[in-house]
């Protein structure tokens, strides 16, 4: 498949968030600041990204030969677990400016559904190797696209006078509806 | 705490979806109808109840250290469980709710019972918590899905209304739907919670 097509897909017409409901906990959790979004999203492409690889070949080189693709969840959300800890531990010791910035959203990302649901998306979507760090990449890309908008947004709705029972939450769900009826847009590109 | 009232908290008091606001990816994912919601529900609660006394009967044997790798390892089980059960019993229900099924492993309720409850209580307490927890999150999911399906397709658990001659607004079973039904489901909730 074209590359192009993935990317635009990925980032728009399929946004993770927005059409896939996928790791909304951070994205109602951390889009309070546009700078925390854009942190949060960083480290969000990092993480998927080098676990589309990791995944991929765990899956192919081990799984799949071994006859025991049963064990997929399992598996999955162990390495991914691992690999979080580890890019952890690395970045502190060879890039410790990346860590600062990085630093306290590598944690939550174990607990970002969106990082093991794309994980089995590119294994059920039967990518390669290249097409995999490409979907994984540009969903993470699309995933800080919708935050840092959301975050911008609901910046300016906390100076809004609004009714006492739609504070917080409620207006934030129905900011995000009317966000994803505007990315509901893009569909007819592809 | 009697049993019942361990039981009767996940219902409306400590509600996972509209108190607590966990497990959000499933309960905007697959809302679509009332069945598929209800559906989730239930195979979310199988795992919770399962887990909750799994974990509440090693608690002891676990170092403290090890806990979470440990209760991901029983969740995701677990989940692999309920996982082939519905792919050989309800295959249409599990071809519609798709990745969300692997993704029970990650559900914040279920981790956070795990923590918060099971690792601390004995068996049958624990299972009556997951249980209440459980219900009350099917609940909340079965009507966020009969809400959007009523509004989007005019019908419920798949009976027509035939009362307008109209096939309802689709965007509610599409994905901005999800956000605006349970922004106002929310909104609904805390107005009546207060008084």
């Amino acid at each position: 498949m074209d590359y192009f097509v993935i990317i635009i897909s990925a980032i728009f017409v399929n946004n993770v968030i927005l059409a896939q409901f996928m790791g909304i906990c951070p994205f109602l959790g951390v889009s309070n600041k546009v700078s925390t979004a854009i942190g949060m999203g960083m480290a969000v492409t990092f993480v998927m990204s080098i676990s589309a690889l990791v995944v991929w070949l765990i899956q192919y080189g081990l799984l799949d030969p071994l006859g025991v693709g049963f064990l997929q969840t399992i598996v999955f959300i162990l390495v991914i677990a691992a690999l979080v800890q580890m890019v952890e531990i690395i970045l502190k010791k060879i890039s410790p400016t990346l860590y600062n910035a990085l630093g306290i959203f590598l944690p939550l990302i174990t607990t970002n559904c969106a990082v093991l649901g794309i994980a089995i998306l590119l294994v059920q979507k039967q990518y390669d190797l290249g097409e995999s760090v490409v979907f994984s990449a540009s969903t993470a890309l699309g995933f800080t696209l919708a935050l840092v908008l959301f975050a911008g947004m609901r910046e300016k709705l906390e100076l809004t006078d609004t009714p006492e029972a739609m504070k917080g939450m409620p207006l934030a769900l129905i900011t995000a509806g009317l966000l994803s009826m505007a990315f509901m847009g893009f569909s007819g590109m592809i | 705490m009697t049993k019942m009232q361990l039981f009767l908290k996940g219902l409306v008091k400590e509600n996972p979806t509209f108190v607590l606001m966990l497990g959000m990816c499933p309960t905007l994912g697959t809302t679509t109808s009332a069945i598929n919601g209800f559906g989730m529900g239930v195979a979310t609660m199988a795992v919770l109840v399962l887990s909750n006394m799994a974990i509440s009967l090693v608690k002891n044997i676990i170092p403290d250290k090890v806990r979470i790798p440990s209760f991901i390892v029983i969740i995701a089980s677990f989940v692999t469980v309920v996982q082939l059960v519905m792919q050989a019993y309800v295959p249409d229900l599990y071809a519609v709710l798709g990745v969300f099924i692997p993704l029970i492993v990650v559900n914040c309720i279920i981790l956070g019972r795990a923590e918060a409850f099971a690792c601390k209580n004995g068996v049958i307490d624990s299972a009556l918590d997951g249980l209440g927890i459980g219900i009350g999150f099917t609940l909340s999911l079965t009507i966020i899905g009969a809400v959007r399906e009523f509004l989007g397709a005019l019908t419920i658990f798949g009976m027509k209304f035939d009362f307008m001659n109209s096939d309802g607004a689709l965007i509610f079973i599409l994905a901005p739907g999800a956000f605006l039904v349970l922004g106002y489901l929310l909104a609904i909730f805390n107005k009546y919670k207060k008084q």
